[in-house]
């Protein structure tokens, strides 16, 4: 008995720490819709400003908690300058593109850190005062994690209080309902903004540098716990902070006890929980319907124009430039536009049902990853010629959209984005888990092309026939009926509805030829590469997708691939580079800024803007 | 736009190679790949290590070749740890850069995705860091070698040491991919191999970096073993020593770490590491030899900081390839190939060593011992060098698992 409930005490601890991260976050996504990245960063550079206090001067037990403070705060401000310098300018960008700005933040904190910082996993000391362990029914409990477990309520109920008793937490409360409006009724929306991100950050920053006396302050902090804290906010439902404190404390306790009887539960758990509860409860446990909410002075997306004469020769040129790549004579060349060429095509296959489709996958790396172990598995074990593991890698990745996507169309907004990501991620437990079958993350090696395409040069036009078709494939498929469906249900689902479109059956078959083309995408990287790992069906994957999409402009048909050939290239010759994750953030960020509609985006703007002029 | 700049550039490089050619063909080209910045904490003192060496080779003149000495030129590049981008810069070196071999890795996934591509290309590679037994065993093959004592070699040597305390039900925890599983597989088949009794009865499989380490403490402890068998590191073994430590976990309790005595895993725990834990690892501060004592004061000199395992490594990696290319006398794969196998390592600062020609693995050993604080900070005690070629199977079944060239 003693030890079930010391168990479940371990549990509230950890569950605390968990609520802390996820609340920032709630505030942060519930007022200003950005989906922040940085929020991992903004908790491990909380974690480091307050180790970096407590080691530098000698804290007694007020003290300590005062740096934890102190640390929360300055996180805070470097969240209100992340906010002013940089989000200010882009909030009239497409929906979403926000993400793209808080991942170049995300790469440039990276280096930051390790560079102020150093490579070195730190351990900070324990808190003073609560140092020891205390006897509960006969079992030893950290002091701390009693401290901790008193701090999550605290937090909860100080919250509470700031949003229920202030004009501050009225008018946060207000616009996580309906921002519009609240701006329509006069309040001040940049101010309120701004306080908002310093809150979050700051909650954020609180949560890491409670965490120094529990846990080692590590570079890989901020990219461990951005997943978690997305999962606590979503199975709590958006905005709901009390929400988020009992999904944090369902799955705290839920691996407390799953890894008693599994222990390698903790890999797949939160997800498993998340995917559950947001097929029964579409809008998480105390989260309710989510309000149409578009960005402040976005514009409606016009609708696709066929390309004109000189899109269609551009078109050509930019082909005819693919098709001469090998007379270069240079064998890398080749291999790294393989690379450009299936991103291409797995950028194309996110878009078709991010842009068009108007559902944001947050985990299209699934059908990537199902493609290129379908392809691998059928060649290892079945030693199945290259021509049909392909086909079955394309079978692979549409039978997994078919099964997911059947529930996710069900939701949509960020839910439906989780609800792709928490798939991605069973999918991708079991591949690393099932080491058997998978080679778990040993992976599967020896898949090489078929004698005939062995050749670099065969293999490249062999990727770049089959990835043009499949990119002017859906792009014609925008064109026909089932794409004008596909928008119309975007755009507007009663009406699509009335004029009887069933715009669940349309997202869904989108959805699982999203899912076959990418599909195609991943079996033939496969044999590109010669073998598969499970991390190309990790999130990692599935937000370099979401960047090249961004990148090149959502709102375009070209952008996708645009998008992915700047990315990979870039990427490719900066790191290169000593310092490259902070100057690819800076690169990012600079794009962002100059071109807040992607790249194509904005030469598709000065274009029109050209032709409107006399 | 892209095509004809590089058209452009490519036929000027070919121009200055073909005016010059005596005199830059003189260096060779070697190809280096790791994941520096997804893991700086392993891999500064690795780079560093390698850097040494090759300037110390460098510094001679390089190496013998045909009569003349060619000095050595590293093209390193980070990968980001994704065993996708390894593949493909390990085509630009080949294809672009001309690189008479690759080397580098330290993920085990990456050391087998570049295995797998040297196999395919025919080119050599000698893989420094990664751990995996597949890489020489089941997926070995005649192009890959190893450098660093493996998951089972240093199992193997932990088993030994802990077989002699009897002790006979026991706990394992690590972290749950491929590394802790071979870790954990590697050291119960070297423990049966001793011939001692024991039972496993409780295993913990947190993911890595992510341990929630007080549940997984109270797991541990609930189950009352007689021993700990411990394969986390990093992060996740900072918090575990911890909490453990809090919850009176090791009280009373004998406790087996691999790698826990590396300085990189060890050192963070400053006065708080766990006393008496029999360890793999490397006591750079008690190690007294001429090629020890010559290689530290030269790294510290240099560096500022002590060596790491990391720096070892690299550092032998660099003498293993220049080793290599001496006796090769060529840069031909199929000839500098034929040359690792068997290729002896004399004047390493960790002792002699040779690569097996059987499995491709070197036989340089790890350090076993017990952990211990001393002044505030963390050391090895009563440990020794343990040669790693005591602690591979028997050649039978080496060539059972590993398939032919």
């Amino acid at each position: 008995m003693g030890f079930y409930f010391t168990q479940f005490l371990t549990g509230l601890a950890s569950a605390s720490s968990l609520f802390l991260v996820a609340a920032g976050l709630s505030i942060i996504f519930g007022v200003t819709r950005i989906v922040n990245l940085a929020h991992g960063s903004f908790y491990m550079l909380g974690a480091y400003i307050a180790y970096s206090i407590v080691t530098s001067i000698d804290v007694g037990p007020v003290g300590f908690w005062l740096a934890v403070l102190a640390a929360a705060v300055a996180v805070g401000l470097i969240g209100v300058a992340v906010e002013m310098l940089l989000l200010r300018r882009i909030y009239h960008a497409p929906e979403m593109f926000q993400l793209l700005a808080t991942f170049g933040v995300v790469l440039v904190v990276q280096d930051a850190a390790l560079a102020i910082w150093g490579p070195a996993d730190k351990l900070g000391p324990r808190a003073p005062g609560l140092d020891g362990a205390v006897r509960i029914f006969g079992e030893l409990v950290p002091q701390y994690d009693l401290a901790m477990i008193v701090l999550g309520p605290l937090v909860l109920g100080a919250i509470w209080l700031l949003f229920h008793k202030t004009r501050w937490g009225t008018l946060v409360r207000a616009a996580t309902q309906d921002r519009q409006m609240l701006g329509a009724l006069g309040a001040n929306q940049k101010v309120l903004f701004t306080s908002v991100f310093f809150a979050g950050a700051a909650l954020a920053g609180l949560g890491g540098a409670a965490q120094v006396p529990r846990e080692a302050v590590s570079l890989f902090t901020d990219l461990n716990i951005i997943a978690e804290a997305f999962v606590i906010v979503v199975v709590g439902g958006m905005g709901s902070i009390l929400g988020a404190f009992l999904a944090a404390v369902l799955i705290s306790e839920l691996n407390a006890f799953g890894i008693l009887i599994f222990p390698q539960i903790t890999l797949v758990l939160m997800f498993l929980v998340m995917a559950v509860i947001l097929v029964v409860r579409p809008w998480g446990l105390l989260g309710r319907p989510e309000f149409i909410a578009r960005g402040p002075g976005e514009m409606p997306e016009a609708p696709y124009r066929p390309a004109d004469g000189r899109l269609k020769l551009l078109g050509l040129a930019a082909l005819l430039l693919l098709v001469a790549v090998p007379l270069a004579g240079d064998d890398f060349l080749m291999v790294l536009m393989v690379d450009v060429l299936l991103l291409a095509l797995f950028a194309t296959s996110l878009h078709f049902i991010m842009g068009p489709g108007g559902m944001v996958s947050f985990g299209h790396a699934a059908y990537f990853g199902l493609g290129a172990y379908g392809a691998a598995m059928l060649t290892k074990l079945l030693d199945t010629p290259m021509e049909l593991a392909v086909a079955g890698g394309i079978a692979a990745a549409a039978a997994g959209a078919v099964v997911f996507g059947w529930f996710c169309v069900r939701l949509s907004g960020v839910y439906f984005a989780m609800l792709t990501l928490a798939f991605a991620q069973i999918g991708w437990s079991v591949v690393f888990q099932w080491g058997d079958v998978t080679g778990g993350d040993d992976g599967i090696l020896n898949v090489w092309p078929a004698a005939w395409a062995s050749s670099r040069i065969v293999f490249y036009y062999l990727t770049l026939a089959l990835c043009t078709g499949a990119i002017l494939f859906m792009r014609h498929l925008l064109y026909a009926p089932f794409g004008y469906g596909l928008r119309a249900g975007r755009d507007s689902p009663l009406r699509a509805e009335a004029i009887g479109i069933d715009v669940r059956m349309r997202q869904w078959h989108g959805f699982i030829l999203a899912g076959a083309m990418s599909g195609l995408a991943g079996s033939l990287y496969a044999f590109s590469k010669g073998s598969v790992f499970p991390d190309i069906m990790a999130i990692p994957q599935s937000i370099d997708g979401l960047m090249m999409v961004l990148l090149g402009g959502v709102k375009t048909l070209s952008g996708p691939y645009v998008g992915a050939a700047a990315f990979h290239l870039l990427e490719d010759q900066i790191s290169r580079l000593e310092f490259w994750r902070a100057i690819l953030g800076v690169t990012i960020l600079f794009l962002v800024i100059v071109f807040p509609q992607g790249l194509v985006g904005f030469l598709r703007q000065r274009l029109s803007r050209d032709e409107a002029a006399p | 736009m892209r095509i004809p700049t590089r058209l452009v550039l490519g036929a000027a490089a070919l121009a200055v190679v073909g005016m010059s050619g005596a005199a830059s063909a003189q260096d060779i080209r070697i190809g280096e790949i790791n994941s520096y910045k997804r893991l700086p904490a392993f891999l500064d003192p690795y780079r560093n290590g390698w850097e040494m060496a090759l300037d110390e080779i460098n510094a001679e003149g390089g190496v013998s070749m045909d009569g003349k000495k060619r000095k050595l030129v590293v093209i390193t590049r980070d990968d980001a740890g994704k065993p996708g981008n390894a593949v493909k810069i390990a085509e630009e070196l080949v294809s672009r850069e001309n690189v008479a071999l690759l080397a580098g890795g330290f993920l085990s996934n990456i050391g087998l995705a570049l295995a797998d591509f040297a196999k395919q290309k025919k080119v050599l590679y000698l893989a420094g860091e990664p751990l995996s037994d597949a890489l020489v065993w089941e997926s070995g093959n005649r192009y890959t070698f190893r450098l660093r004592p493996s998951t089972y070699m240093q199992a193997a040597m932990l088993a030994e040491e802990a077989a002699k305390a009897g002790k006979t039900k026991w706990a394992a925890v690590a972290p749950n991919y491929a590394y802790g599983k071979d870790g954990v597989g590697a050291y119960k088949k070297a423990f049966a191999a001793t011939g001692a009794k024991v039972e496993w009865i409780e295993e913990q499989w947190p993911p890595v970096f992510k341990i929630d380490a007080g549940p997984v403490v109270r797991a541990l402890e609930q189950a009352k073993p007689e021993a700990i068998y411990n394969v986390l590191f990093g992060p996740d073994l900072l918090k575990f020593a911890r909490e453990g430590k809090l919850r009176g976990l090791f009280e009373g309790r004998m406790v087996v770490g691999l790698l826990t005595g590396e300085p990189e895993y060890l050192d963070p725990l400053k006065d708080e590491a766990p006393e008496g834990w029999i360890v793999t690892g490397y006591p750079w501060y008690a190690i007294d030899t001429p090629a020890h004592n010559k290689f530290r004061a030269a790294y510290e000199k240099r560096f500022k900081t002590y060596p790491r395992t990391g720096s070892i490594v690299g550092y032998n990696l660099m003498l293993s390839l220049a080793a290599v290319l001496e006796k090769a006398g060529s840069t031909d794969t199929e000839k500098l190939v034929d040359a690792m196998k068997g290729l002896k390592i004399e004047d390493s600062p960790s002792g002699p060593f040779e690569y097996r020609a059987i499995d491709h693995q070197s036989t340089m050993g790890a350090w076993v011992g017990r952990t211990a604080v001393r002044d505030g900070k963390p050391v090895m005690v009563d440990w020794s060098y343990r040669d790693g070629a005591k602690y591979l199977p028997p050649d039978e079944e080496v060539r059972k698992m590993r398939p032919a060239d």
